[in-house]
């Protein structure tokens, strides 16, 4: 088992390097830097810097060294725990992404977990009473959940809670608790905001389990040692959830780790709509002003909170099932 | 016994046709491998409707200029944020009329809100009219061709306005934008998967069939795209393109994109088949029997895996229309004047605007539509492809 793990860490390591690579890479791409698009937004309010003052801003910003200074430099920064500096909001990068880290983590969390939670026992349910009007019922409501996309429907939940509730209930917290320190009362406003975005980012993901679950258990179901335990006289609901659903589950514990990559996309665009203050929405803004170190850090946390994610549910996963041992 | 003629019969008395008519279910023996595909296929109804559903919105898409009521982009002062009009079939005083007819649109300007408001004027009628001619346009842009102006619904008399989908704030109508749209969105997602589908199949291949480092190499590829989020990535390549770009560059760089990243899926699909293949006692046999490599590849290998390599592609489809409209949404992706849904619901962004005007959340309507009737064709074509299938 140590083993395993060690050797799953010598994988994730190279892909935590070359993903920085390409994230730098990636920020590099778009022409010009970020002076570029600050001096056009200087001349378009009426102001204006002539050349030496813009060369000598970009000796200062660093901006003029070769790539792979900048990237040297960049790396080392992080590793001594400075992500650089963000030349839009004027601010050390640590500061501005450290409460986003948690919010998004906390949504991606509790939206995983409120998955799970909803999707296997309708799944176990709608394999159990097969073609029965909740079968049809939870069928049907998956079909959808997986043709809307995500952003769509965060904006017609937007739109339903407006007109039928009056509120506008994007963010995360109310005005009040906006800026304070974590408390009791903190999180339960928290969780009170919590559940629209978990919804909408939920949806697409039940809908897929539903089914995979449902699939997979009509599956074993048809086995013969559910027949032979049937024989014995094993009641019907500890038979079912002792052994069938137990292999049922096999292969959603190692999707998880992919349902991360997927978890954080569509946390980016829903935050984008209902403008809820996480990485994925910082990163847009960023991206639209080209701000280099901001834009990168910000996909790299993302990148690396993702290949940790997949490691655990490797390690999740050879915990649960003997037979992967390499 | 009298030897009589009679009609062959099998075990289970059933008649038994000759070689040249086979019946019964002796069809099923000789029928091709694509006419069981399709016998399978045509007994899951919703997959059945679904195609039905394909063929009219790629038709529509195609003659998309024919079917458009309005010029796309021509703005309309008069005309901003009017809700759907309401065809009708009676009227009060006329009676019943088999022939569909709207109403005249007249604008009156609440005092208090300043806002305009938009009702039926009773008194004007306009017969709604099929196959009328109407503003002209050039089919596809092909300059040889020569104008046409014959569009499926219009009226001939002047004044004469129907908005299906109601208008948005510059007074263009919704219905002829995503009669346009159409075309834009779907063939994305026709090109994007083609483009996904050769270097899937190319590096699956390659990946599945020779084995050793080279799956080893692509494999650490394909597990390293999939483990950056999507859309961050999406975000990041997009905002690349500059902005400066023609808008048919910028449709064609969007499609590279989207397929730099989608083709790992195919590529798995691919070199799990070419993996399971290989051991197959027929590729020993052919190989025995002197084919070479190549051959053995494109005769034996591929017709097996086929059908599921076109069940995978019909999924991808749809995630690739999803992709691009949620590019485009962010501001990302396509520009105008190119118009995909993706771009008319930026239009829908303000939660107040949609709560009075929410007929602008209309393309998202066909989006679902779209992506659910793909789903449905690729799950009934899967079930269809599959050979263990009940």
């Amino acid at each position: 088992m140590g083993n395993y793990i060690l050797k799953r860490a010598l994988l994730a390591l190279p892909t935590l390097l070359v993903v920085s690579m390409v994230t730098f890479f990636v920020i590099e791409l778009p022409p010009g830097d970020f002076l570029t698009s600050y001096v056009a937004q200087l001349r378009a309010s009426g102001d204006y810097l002539d050349q030496v003052q813009i060369d000598k801003l970009r000796e200062r910003y660093g901006l003029d060294r070769p790539v792979y200074e900048r990237y040297y430099k960049w790396m080392a920064g992080i590793a001594r725990g400075d992500f650089g500096y963000s030349l839009e909001w004027k601010k050390p990068v640590r500061e501005l992404i450290g409460d986003r880290v948690l919010l998004t983590l906390i949504l991606t969390a509790t939206t995983m977990l409120a998955t799970w939670l909803v999707a296997i026992p309708i799944g176990v349910l709608s394999a159990t009473k097969q073609y029965s009007f909740a079968d049809h019922l939870t069928t049907t409501f998956g079909f959808i959940g997986l043709g809307t996309p995500g952003f769509l429907l965060a904006l017609v939940v937007m739109f339903l809670a407006y007109r039928y509730l009056g509120s506008n209930v994007s963010g995360f917290f109310s005005p009040d608790f906006q800026n304070a320190t974590w408390s009791w009362a903190r999180i339960v406003d928290l969780l009170k905001h919590l559940w629209l975005p978990v919804l909408v980012l939920g949806v697409n993901g039940t809908a897929g389990l539903i089914r995979t679950m449902r699939a997979n258990l009509l599956d074993e179901l048809h086995k013969p040692y559910v027949e032979t335990a049937r024989a014995k006289g094993l009641r019907e609901r500890r038979l079912l959830w002792k052994y069938p659903v137990r292999l049922a589950l096999n292969p959603f514990v190692s999707s998880a780790g992919w349902m991360l990559p997927q978890l954080f996309s569509g946390a980016t665009i829903v935050s984008v709509v209902l403008s809820l203050p996480t990485v994925g929405q910082m990163l847009l803004r960023s991206l639209q002003s080209q701000d280099m170190y901001l834009a990168g850090s910000l996909l790299l946390v993302i990148s690396v909170l993702t290949i940790l994610g997949t490691f655990v549910s490797d390690i999740a996963l050879g915990l649960m099932d003997p037979r992967i041992r390499f | 016994m009298v030897a009589e003629q009679r009609v062959p019969q099998d075990r289970a008395g059933e008649p038994q046709g000759t070689d040249s008519e086979p019946l019964g279910e002796e069809k099923i023996y000789v029928a091709s491998q694509w006419q069981l595909m399709w016998w399978r296929f045509r007994k899951h109804k919703p997959a059945m409707i679904a195609v039905v559903a394909i063929i009219i919105l790629y038709g529509v898409a195609i003659f998309a200029e024919f079917f458009s009521m309005v010029e796309p982009e021509q703005t309309n002062v008069t005309r901003i944020l009017t809700s759907p009009t309401r065809i009708h079939f009676y009227d009060p005083e006329k009676g019943f009329s088999l022939r569909p007819f709207v109403y005249g649109i007249e604008r009156d300007r609440d005092p208090v809100t300043l806002r305009y408001s938009y009702a039926e004027d009773r008194a004007v009628i306009y017969p709604l009219r099929f196959f009328v001619r109407g503003f002209e346009y050039k089919l596809w842009g092909l300059r040889r061709a020569s104008l046409q102006s014959l569009h499926f619904m219009g009226f001939d008399v002047q004044g004469g306005e129907a908005y299906l989908f109601g208008t948005d704030r510059l007074g263009r109508d919704v219905y002829s934008r995503i009669v346009h749209s159409a075309r834009i969105s779907l063939s994305i997602g026709i090109v994007g998967v083609f483009l996904s589908l050769i270097l899937g199949i190319l590096l699956g291949g390659m990946s599945g069939y020779f084995g050793g480092w080279v799956d080893l190499l692509i494999q650490r590829v394909i597990e390293f795209i999939r483990s950056i989020p999507t859309i961050p990535l999406w975000m990041a390549l997009a905002a690349a393109v500059p902005q400066d770009w023609p808008p048919q560059r910028v449709y064609f760089s969007i499609t590279i994109l989207l397929s730099l990243i989608a083709w790992t899926g195919l590529a798995r699909v691919v070199r799990g088949r070419f993996l399971s293949l290989r051991e197959e006692d027929f590729v020993m046999a052919a190989r025995l029997a002197g084919s070479n490599e190549l051959r053995i590849i494109l005769r034996h290998m591929v017709p097996s895996f086929l059908s599921h390599i076109i069940a995978s592609i019909t999924l991808s489809i749809p995630r690739m229309i999803l992709s691009e409209t949620s590019l485009s949404f962010l501001g990302l992706g396509l520009r105008p004047p190119v118009i995909s849904w993706g771009v008319m619901l930026r239009d829908a962004q303000n939660v107040q605007a949609v709560s009075l005007s929410p007929w602008l959340l209309l393309p998202g309507l066909i989006i679902v539509i779209t992506v659910l009737a793909f789903n449905f064709m690729g799950d009934g074509l899967r079930d269809a492809a599959d050979p263990y299938a009940r």
